[in-house]
Formats: structure tokens, sequence, C-alpha cells
């Protein structure tokens, strides 16, 4: 906002005289009435004419001078704010991705951003403005007619009692259909990325009731507001319409001794008048003031959550001509809150090898995997990559030498090629090709624009198997030095998978990779199998080793139980 | 470490390479306007109907409310009646209130004129009062109306609608189109309707007084009249270039924020940032080309009500000097002009954010236009029992013109079969269990249930016979328990705990630490992939369904589980019909009969065994997954 201030103070400096020369109006009206009219003086009253003139368009030259500065000015703080509240979202950590509603990220970005601007606006400036108007009228009318005009200004002590209450009460309750808002957004966000399953069951109407009963429960509190917002706001009116009959009443008393003008009384009261717009509009400015307040401690709350996966002092970059991808966990503990669900994971991952990943659902698998890529850190223990804690290698050269593909393929509505290539839009076609043909992802090219077709939100344009494998393939595009595969044949067909497996064999050949497997077939990418269980892990060896040695492992991966079942 | 060096290059040539082509991300879809309403083409035509069909909507918003708004009006008159008296009781004050004072003949007169000016403030302080609740809460109920219709209109909407649409941009219209009308319906109508009356009033006011000087005040109208109709003109397309402009950027951050998984671990933040801020500006210019609208207009009738303020100061004065017209009158009627030029700037006001909010309305009227392409029929057959025999005649079906998925498929599943479906991946199964659930309608031949075409089936009967399990299985967020009775509303908690034992859900459902009220937040991200698809399937079981789809319903278990859930498929599908789509051959095992599906043809009907033993596609397939599991 800071770079802001210049402008800012050319803003209030147009304000400002836009104001003076609409105070100055009512003064030529006075001389008018006083002067040429009274005295007969035509060419005065020309000139006096001229000069109402001229000022008029001053001050309407500095209104649209003010305007267009603050209608830049605003939006440019808008914009900039919602970038770096953006930057920032995607810097904060997963979990706290997972503990947030998105309609309350998405309404702080849009509405409470949008509350921020207009107060900036017109709310602000005009706060300021107001109190400067007040000032200088309370003065021009002290010089006036100056019993008269301490009394107006006198003014300022039951303005200055109502806007506190007001303030205080309207605070809370902005805050209430702000929360409401996100709540409702959320609301939206939900009923419209899981349309199908309502469709499924049919429960369109339920999901209508319910966003029935939170639009209302939004409106009751919007009503609330406003009614209290009755309350306070015509008090404002009120005290100068109290004021003004006063000093009539004296005004005309103060007449009749002689102690005034009438043309004084007039020129007083018409600038007394340009008081009634800035005490009514109080009410407004300090409704606006408010939102933005707590607009803005509501995007506080986002911006004060600090990034918890970040570089370390002194972390170093992965070198990619170095790394030889030896992975290992030691003591890993981790947790989500105070659900534990990895307790003291030891496992080594030699250099080139595949490791297989088993257990049950619920297990901890896909937690296990996540942590590599420091989507989550460890809470306690640690993480090496040849032989390093990967917390002392920056998080984007860590990520860039670790690709995971998610059990959720996690498809964006863009084109296909950016679906691949996300985070490196310098792949070249070449890579690309590659794994396309890894994830035996074809398919793409038969597309009607191939790689360059939109796959719609979510990738569900596509089918399961063409989802999963795209994710494959971004996975492998580039051939990163550790790979971290969560279930990533689940949605194919057994000719495909074992196309796939083919494919992802020659791959597998030369990187260091972390599967997690569910199924026999599967296992047989892998060199040797992990056991996960009570989270940790209880049996390492080749699938042939735990079949003999482990009972557990029997239970979980039992080719012999699914051949039982096919057979029969 | 020197690699640490060049890194910072590498990373800004990539920065450069970014922002070169930061254009072409989004892809080519079939038809850009398809991210539009159907109502919403850009022909002039259209958009006049366009408009015509977001009045009528502002109206059927309004008309419920007619009392409310008469008595709302009937106090603002009175409001401004009683704001109205103050100009003139200063000028009664001054005209009358002076003479009998300087002659001494007492007080009565400015006296009377002080209460007056005492009553009249109350008088407006209670109509104001009653105004701003009365207004406030009309909004409101304005607000929640269309709300609700809207998001009714969505949910009838169907899959193939929100699919081009995208949730972003749904979201957009319910939140900040929202926004854009209530911003209206919260702070402008009072201002139209007092700035009308003021207008109106002082105008009459002014000819009482002085039909010369008004006459000469008049005479800015046309400036007024034609600057209005410009700002009307420009600001339309403005407007509705910004609400455009928003709802790629709510596209944008609610896709990105969805996937932030993805994000993260593909290093995605740096190219997002750039796209963002692309959509961003683009949405700041379009704000500023709309608010350079309003930064013009507003002035420019300021700049009309100055000229003819001193206009009017000149040739009044003029006329003083001549003694055609009072010193009083002439104060007063400049007062009054002032009074008639404020509201203008409150009408350019309130007339910008009534073309904001009309930019809105539009956007919403196109989606409440908006046909389900899969319409409910107007006089639905009665089924209120379904015995579930599903048929398909001459079923051909495509996503996208010219490229059919299915080619006129035939088939009859009778009442209480389980069928598998299998076959390669993209070869059409998910279409096929779509289809049954009326998902989309086929683009040629019929798909019925127990003889009736689905399209004059009821939704309400078609949804309580028909239920499919998803391949992406979608969680809300809330607790467990509230997710399994999505299946069935009104199912009491035993029924719930006795779906989840049903397929062996119970045991990790018990094992949390809130059990069945856990809240698995959103999406259902607080459970592992394979809970959540024991959480899905359950809630597909308490729904009781006469049809139950299961679309890899199975395929993130693992072994023991999907063991457990096929055992109790056997008994769940015993008495009703199933079709069962899957990878892992060990779930086809428990069907009546198998369709292979090859390129959207059944390549291979029969039963399992049957099939196996003929040798065909189906006996390789098995060949192999055995194989696989050696
Ligand atoms: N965000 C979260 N917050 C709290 N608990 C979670 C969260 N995500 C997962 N869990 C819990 O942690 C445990 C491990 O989950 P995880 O997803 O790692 O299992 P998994 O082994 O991958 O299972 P599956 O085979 O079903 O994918 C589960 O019991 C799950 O309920
Ligand atoms: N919404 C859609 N829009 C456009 N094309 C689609 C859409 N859904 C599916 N398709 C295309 O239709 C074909 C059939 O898809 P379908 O989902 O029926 O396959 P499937 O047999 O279920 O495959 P899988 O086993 O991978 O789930 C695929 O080529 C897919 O790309
Ligand atoms: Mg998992
Ligand atoms: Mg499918």
């Amino acid at each position: 906002m800071f770079p802001q201030l210049p402008t800012m103070l050319v803003l209030l400096l147009s304000a400002f005289l836009g104001v003076g020369a609409s105070i100055v109006i009512p003064l030529v009206t006075r001389s008018v009435i006083d002067g040429p009219v009274r005295h007969g003086d035509e060419s005065g009253l020309v000139w006096l004419g001229l000069l109402a003139l001229a000022l008029g368009v001053v001050e309407s030259g500095l209104i649209l001078l003010r305007r267009w500065t603050m209608s830049n000015v605003t939006l440019r703080i808008e914009t900039q704010i919602r970038d770096d509240l953006y930057r920032h979202l995607q810097k904060l950590p997963v979990a706290f991705h997972d503990r947030w509603q998105s309609g309350q990220l998405l309404s702080r970005a849009t509405s409470d951003l949008g509350a921020m601007r207009r107060f900036l606006g017109f709310g602000l400036i005009f706060g300021v403005v107001n109190v400067a108007i007040y000032v200088t009228v309370v003065v021009l009318l002290i010089q006036l007619y100056w019993p008269l005009g301490v009394l107006v200004g006198l003014i300022a002590l039951p303005l200055f009692w109502i806007s506190r209450g007001f303030s205080r009460q309207y605070l809370v309750m902005s805050r209430a259909v702000q929360d409401q808002t996100g709540d409702l957004a959320t609301l939206v966000e939900e009923s419209a990325v899981g349309i199908r399953a309502i469709k499924s069951f049919g429960r369109d109407r339920f999901m209508a009731a319910r966003f029935g009963t939170n639009a209302a429960k939004l409106r009751d509190t919007s009503v609330d507001r406003a009614r209290m917002l009755s309350r306070f706001w015509p008090m404002f009116d009120s005290v100068s319409g109290v004021t003004l009959g006063i000093v009539l009443v004296a005004g005309v008393y103060a007449v009749s001794k002689g102690e005034l003008t009438i043309g004084g009384l007039v020129a007083f009261v018409s600038l007394q008048l340009m008081l009634v717009w800035p005490i009514e509009t109080m009410g407004w400015i300090i409704a606006h003031g408010q939102e933005a307040m707590t607009a803005a401690d509501r995007l506080y709350e986002v911006f004060d959550a600090e990034p918890t996966v970040v570089d370390r002092p002194g972390a170093v970059a992965v070198d990619p001509a170095e790394v030889r991808g030896h992975l290992r966990f030691e003591g890993v503990r981790f947790a989500y809150g105070d659900t534990p669900v990895l307790d003291g994971v030891d496992l080594d991952i030699r250099p080139g090898e595949t490791m297989a990943l088993v257990g049950v659902t619920g297990s901890g698998k896909t937690s296990l995997v996540a942590l590599v890529p420091r989507l989550y850190d460890v809470d306690e223990g640690r993480i090496t990559l040849d032989g390093r804690d990967i917390r002392d290698f920056t998080v984007d050269s860590l990520r860039q030498t670790v690709a995971t593909a998610f059990e959720d393929p996690t498809l964006f509505s863009m084109s296909v090629r950016e679906n691949l290539t996300l985070g490196n839009p310098d792949a070249s076609d070449e890579d690309v090709e590659e794994a396309l043909r890894v994830a035996q992802a074809g398919f793409v090219h038969e597309l009607p624009w191939g790689l360059e077709t939109r796959v719609g939100e979510q990738g569900l344009s596509l089918s399961g198997g063409q989802r999963q494998r795209l994710a494959l393939a971004r996975a492998v595009l580039g051939r990163p030095r550790v790979l971290v595969l969560d279930d990533p044949l689940s949605a194919l067909d057994v000719h495909t998978e074992a196309l796939v497996e083919e494919a992802l064999k020659r791959v597998l050949a030369g990187t260091t990779a972390l599967l997690v497997v569910h199924r026999p077939s599967t296992v047989a990418l892998a060199d040797r199998v992990a056991l996960l269980s009570g989270g940790r892990i209880v049996a390492v060896g080749t699938h042939s080793e735990l079949m003999a040695t482990s009972a557990e492992y029997r239970a979980v991966l039992s080719a012999a139980a699914e051949e039982q079942e096919a057979v029969r | 470490m020197t690699q640490a060096q060049t890194q910072p290059n590498v990373q800004q040539q990539a920065d450069q390479q970014a922002l070169a082509d930061v254009s072409d991300w989004r892809g080519v879809a079939a038809e850009e306007d398809a991210e539009r309403t159907a109502a919403e083409k850009s022909d002039q035509q259209s958009l006049d109907r366009l408009r015509g069909r977001s009045r009528k909507l502002l109206g059927s918003l309004i008309r419920p409310h007619k009392p409310m708004i008469i008595l709302a009006v009937v106090l603002l008159l009175v409001q401004n009646f009683a704001g109205m008296a103050g100009p003139y009781l200063v000028k009664l004050g001054i005209d009358n209130g002076i003479p009998p004072l300087v002659k001494n003949q007492g007080a009565t007169v400015i006296i009377t004129v002080g209460v007056a000016f005492g009553l009249a403030v109350l008088i407006e302080y209670a109509t104001k009062r009653g105004f701003l609740f009365l207004s406030g809460k009309i909004g409101q109920e304005i607000i929640l109306d269309l709300r609700r219709r809207v998001y009714d209109h969505f949910q009838r909407l169907s899959v193939g609608f929100h699919e081009k649409y995208t949730s972003g941009r749904v979201i957009s219209r319910m939140t900040s189109d929202m926004d854009a009308i209530s911003e209206l319906v919260s702070g402008g109508i009072d201002d139209l309707v007092l700035a009308v009356l003021s207008v109106v009033s002082i105008s009459g006011i002014l000819f009482w007084m002085d039909w010369q000087l008004a006459l000469a005040t008049l005479g800015s109208f046309p400036f007024l009249l034609a600057l209005s109709i410009w700002f009307q003109r420009s600001s339309t397309r403005a407007y509705r270039s910004t609400r455009e402009k928003v709802a790629l950027v709510i596209v944008h951050f609610v896709e990105s924020m969805g996937g932030i998984r993805a994000v993260q671990a593909f290093r995605r933040e740096r190219r997002n940032e750039h796209i963002f801020e692309q959509v961003n500006d683009d949405y700041r210019v379009a704000n500023l080309k709309a608010f350079r609208l309003i930064a013009t207009y507003a002035p420019g009738i300021h700049l009309i009500g100055n000229v003819t303020t001193a206009v009017v100061l000149t040739y009044g004065g003029y006329r003083a000097l001549h003694g055609q017209v009072d010193v009083g009158v002439l104060a007063a009627f400049l007062l009054y002009l002032r009074r008639f030029f404020a509201p203008m700037q409150e009408l350019s006001q309130f007339y910008n954010s009534l073309q904001s909010a009309t930019a809105a309305l539009e956007k919403l009227s196109g989606v409440l236009d908006e046909e389900p392409s899969v319409p409910e029929a107007a006089s639905p057959a009665e089924l209120p029992k379904a015995r579930g025999e599903i048929t398909f005649s001459g079923v051909e079906f495509s996503y996208r013109p010219d490229r059919p998925v299915l080619h006129r498929l035939d088939l009859a599943i009778p009442a209480g079969q389980t069928v598998a479906v299998v076959g390669a991946t993209g070869a059409g199964k998910t279409t096929i269990a779509k289809l049954v659930s009326r998902f989309y309608d086929p683009s040629l031949g019929t798909v019925s249930l127990d003889g009736h075409d689905m399209r004059t089936l009821g939704t309400t009967d078609l949804r309580r016979a028909v239920v499919m399990v998803t391949q992406e299985n979608f969680l809300f967020a809330g607790t467990i328990a509230d997710n399994i009775a999505f299946g069935r509303p009104e199912a009491t908690r035993a029924e719930i705990e006795e779906a989840a034992r049903a397929i062996g859900a119970d045991a990790f459902i018990s094992a949390l630490p809130d059990g069945y009220d856990t809240q698995i937040q959103k999406r259902g991200g607080r459970l592992s992939a394979g809970q959540r698809q024991l959480v899905a399937f359950a809630r597909a079981f308490l729904a009781d369904p006469a049809v139950l789809i299961l679309d890899e319903a199975t395929s993130s278990l693992d072994i023991p589980s999907e063991r457990a859930v096929q055992r109790a498929l056997r008994t769940i599908l015993a008495d009703r019909t199933a079709i069962v789509i899957a990878h892992r051959l060990s779930t086809v095992e428990i069907a009546d009969r198998v369709l292979v599906l090859d390129g959207g043809r059944i390549a291979e009907d029969g039963s399992p065994r049957d099939l196996i033993s003929s040798g065909g596609r189906y006996a390789d397939l098995h060949q192999q997954w055995a194989d696989s599991l050696a």
C-alpha cells in the first residue's frame, strides 16, 4: 500500500481543493446578493457570475481528477493484495489447506477485498475530507458570526458519541456476515464440484434445502445488521437537523438585533448546509470502515499463517548431476493434529531401487509418501536423500528431484500439455512424448486437438483410466531421480496395466522409486517390498521372502486368496 | 555448490518462458462460448433479449414484496417531505420571522418555525429509521430468493452443462455476482427514490417560486440526458466484461486451491502466479474501464450542475437587480438549486450500481434461462417401486460431435441380474453407467427402466431406483454419518451403522476418534482413499436402490477389504439389478453375466464360465489376469 502513498496524497489534495471550490461558491452567492444586487452593479454581477462558473468548472475538474486517480489506485491496491494472497496461499502447507474451507479463502479474495477497495476508494478519503470540511466550515462560520459558529462546532460531541456506539456494534455484525458469506461460498463450491454425487442420489432438493437454510441464516444476520444500522444512521441526520433549527431561530433573532445581515444569515445557513452531507455520510463511512476493518482482519488471518514448509537457513539445492537417490526414513513419526499415523518408520531405499509399500487401507501409506516431497514435514525423526536430511535441501530443488503421482489424478481444466508439464513449462516435446509412451497415454493424440485439448475440470472429460495415465505420465516426465507413485495402476484394465508395467519397468530401472501397491500384480515391479502396519515398517524383503515369512503380508497381499476366488 | 549458483539462471529462463506463453495454457475446447450459457450470445439481438429477461427476472423478484415496498416508499415520501421542510422553513424564518422581531411584534412566528423544525427532525428520524430497516429487509429477502432460485437451477442443470461451465463459474455466479446485486439493494434504492422524489418535487417548488429561473434550470436537462445515455451504453459493455473477468479469476483461484497438492509437488506455483497475475490484471483493467466511465459521468453531471448554478446566479441576480424577483426568493432558489443537483450525484451513483447489478443479473438470468439438456419429464410416468429391468435399444451416444462413444448399443438386463462390464480403459463402460443413471440422454435410441423410457420418468422415482457409485466417489464436508445418510437422509443412526457394517466399513469408522461423528473435512480429505471408497459404498448401500451401479467401487481397497466387500456384494446384489464395472476380475466373478466392451460395442456377452470356456477376449483377459497373480 505504501508505494501508493504519493498518489493517495494527490487524491486527498484534489478532494480538498474540490471541496474548497464548492465552499467558495455559496460565498459567491452571498457576494452577489450583498454586493451587485444591492448596489445595482451589473458588471460586478457578470464578473461574479463568471467567477462562480470558473469555480464550478474547477471543482468538477478536480472531482474528475480525483475519481480517475482513485479508480487507478484502489484497483491497483486490490489487485496487488489479491496477487499477494494467492501467492501466500500457494506457499502455505497442505495441512493449512486441509483445515481451511475453500469458500472461506475465496470470499477473502473476492468479497473482502472488494469491501476494502470500496472503503479505500470513498470511505477513507471522505472520512478525512469530511473532518476537514467540518473544521473549515466551522472556522468560516465562526468568522461569519462566532456565537453560532461555536455552537455548530460543538455538535462534534454528540456525533462522536453516536459514532462510537455504532462502530462497536457494527463491527461484530459485519464480521458475522462475512464469515457466513464464506460458509455459503463453501457450500456452493462443494455442490458444484460434487454435482455427480448429488445427481446420482437425486439429492438436489436435499442440497437446495441445506443451502436454503444457510442462506436464510445469512439473511437473518444481514437483517439484524440492517436493523442496527437503521437505529444509528438517521441519528446523524437528526443532529444536523436540530442544529440547523437552532441556528435559524437564533440567527433570525440576531438579525433582528442587527448583529447579522440577512445576507450573512443566508450565507451562514447555506454554509452550514454544506455540513449536512458530510455528517449524513458519516454513518455510511463508519459502516464501510468497519466492514473494511473486519475484511482486513479476515485477510490477516490468512497472511499471518506461516508457511511451515520452507527452506532452512543454509539449505542447498539438490545437485541433479550428483544425486544418487538413496532415500532413507529414520525413526519418522507423523501425526495429523493429534491423530498419530506414523510411529517410528525406518526404511532404507537404495539408489535405483524400487520399493513397494504395502499396507491395509488407512495404514498410512499415502501419508508416508507425502513426506518425501515435503507436502507435510515429519514430526520427529528424519528422511534423508543421499545421507542428507531433505529439510536441508531447498524445497524447490527437492521437488524437482522427487516426482509424485497421487492416488487421485488431480488434473486441471487446462490443455493436456499444460497438465503434463505443470511445473516445468520448458519440457521438450520429446520428453512429453516419452512420458506419454511410458504411461501408455497415446490416447491424447486422438483427442480433438491432441495435446492442446482442454481436459475438463478435474479431468472429468476423460475416462478414469485415462486420467490416471496422464497423472502417471506427468510423474515420469523428465525422468526424475526419485519417483513416488501412489497406487498408480488401480484404474487400469489388466491389459493396459501389463503394458504400462512393461514400459514403467524401464524407467524404474535407473530410478529410486517408492511405489504404493495394493495388488500382487504391481508388486512385480518392485525389487523389494515393505509392509506398513501400526505406523511402522514391520517387514522388508522380496515378495517371495515376505510371502514365506510374514503372515500379515500374506493376509494383506495374498495372491493365493485372490486366485482362489478367481478359480471358484 | 556450483550447481546451486547456476540455478537462479535456469530459473530466470524458466520464468521468461513461462511469461512468454502465459496465454495458451487453457488449451482448446469445443467452443469458447461453451463457458457462457446458451442465452449469452454476443450478437445484439440476444443481448437485448437477455436484457429483457433480466428485467423480467428483477420484476419477478420484486413482485412478492410489493406491499412492503409501497410502505417503504410512503416512509420515504414522508421523510423527503420532512427533509424538504428545512430550506422552506429557513425561507419562512428569514422572510416572515425577521420583520415581526424587528418591529418588536413578538417572536411567535419564529418560535412556530422552530417548533416545526423540531417536528420535522423527529419525523425524519422515525421515517428514515423505518425505511432503512424495511429496505434492508426487503433487499435481503430478494437476495435470498435469488440465491435460492439460481442454486436450485444449477442443481437441476445436467452434468454436461456443469462439465462445460466449471464449478469456478458456478461459484462466481453465486458469490461475486450476488455481491454486485446486493450492493445495489443494500445501498442504492433509497438514493434512487429520494433523488427522483427530490428532483421532481424541487423542480415543482422551483417553478412555483419563479418560473423563469426554473426554465433556465431546465435548460440543463438535454445535457444530462445525453450524458446518461452515453454512460448507459458504455457501462453496460464494461460491466459485462467485469463479470466475465472476475469469473476467470475465481475459476483459477478455486482450481489451484483445490489441487494444491499437485501444485506444490510439481512446483507449479510460479507458473500459476503468472497466470493468476494475468487474469487478475485482466479483471483490474476491466474494472478500471468501468470505473473510469463513472469517474467521468459523475463529474460530468456535477459540471452541468455547476454551470447551471452560475447561469441562474447571474440571471437571477440580474432579475433581482431589476426588482423582478425578491432577494429572499433568489436566496431560497439558489439553496434549492443545490438540493436539486446534489441528488443527481446520488442518482449517478445509483445508476452505476444498477448497471453493475444488471450485468450480474444478466449472467444469472442466462443461467436461469438455460434448459437442462436432460430435462425432467413434464408429466412423468408413475414408477413408485421399480423392478430394475434395464433396456438399451439402438443407443448411440457421443460427448463430442462426430466422436461416438457408443455405437447402436442393444442390451437387455432383466430385473435382478448382476452384470459385469469389462473392457479396456476408455471403452465406454462408465458412459453406459452414466446413461443408466441418466446423467446424459442418448443421442439416438432409448434407455429404459421397467419398460419406461428414462426420459418419461420423474427425477425422484428415477433416482430412488437407480444409484451409481462413481469412479470419483465424492464425499462432502461433515461427519461420516452425514455422508452415509446422504444415501437416504431419513435413515436412523442404527440404519446408518448397519449399512457401514454390512460392507465392512464399521471397523475403521469405530476406530476414528469421534466414530461416526468424525468430521471428514472438505471432499473427505481426512480419510484415506480406501476409507473414502468404503464410505461412498455404504452410502449407496443405504440408499437401497433397485438398480445399483458400481463403477470401480473397490479399486482403491486393499485385498482383505475388497474381499469383505465382495462377500457383502453377494448378499446385497442378490435381489437387485446391478451393473458392476471392474478391472479386478475377482469382482467380476460374482456376476451372472459379463459384457466385454470394446470401442463402444459389445464384443462378448455371456456368463463368466461360458466366456472362459469359449476362448474369446474374456478368456484372454482372464488368463492374463490369472497370470498377473502368479
Ligand atoms: N488430513 C488428515 N487429517 C487427519 N487424519 C487423516 C488425514 N488424512 C488421513 N488421515 C488418517 O490417517 C490414516 C492414514 O491415511 P492414509 O491416507 O495415509 O492411508 P493409506 O494407507 O494411504 O490408505 P489407502 O490404502 O486407503 O489409500 C487414516 O486412518 C486416515 O483416516
Ligand atoms: N465428459 C466427457 N466429455 C468428453 N469425452 C468424454 C467424457 N467422458 C468420457 N469421455 C470419453 O469417452 C470415452 C469413454 O469414456 P468412459 O469413461 O466411458 O470410459 P471407461 O470405459 O469407463 O474407461 P475407464 O476404464 O478408464 O474408466 C473416452 O475416450 C473418454 O475420453
Ligand atoms: Mg492412500
Ligand atoms: Mg470409467
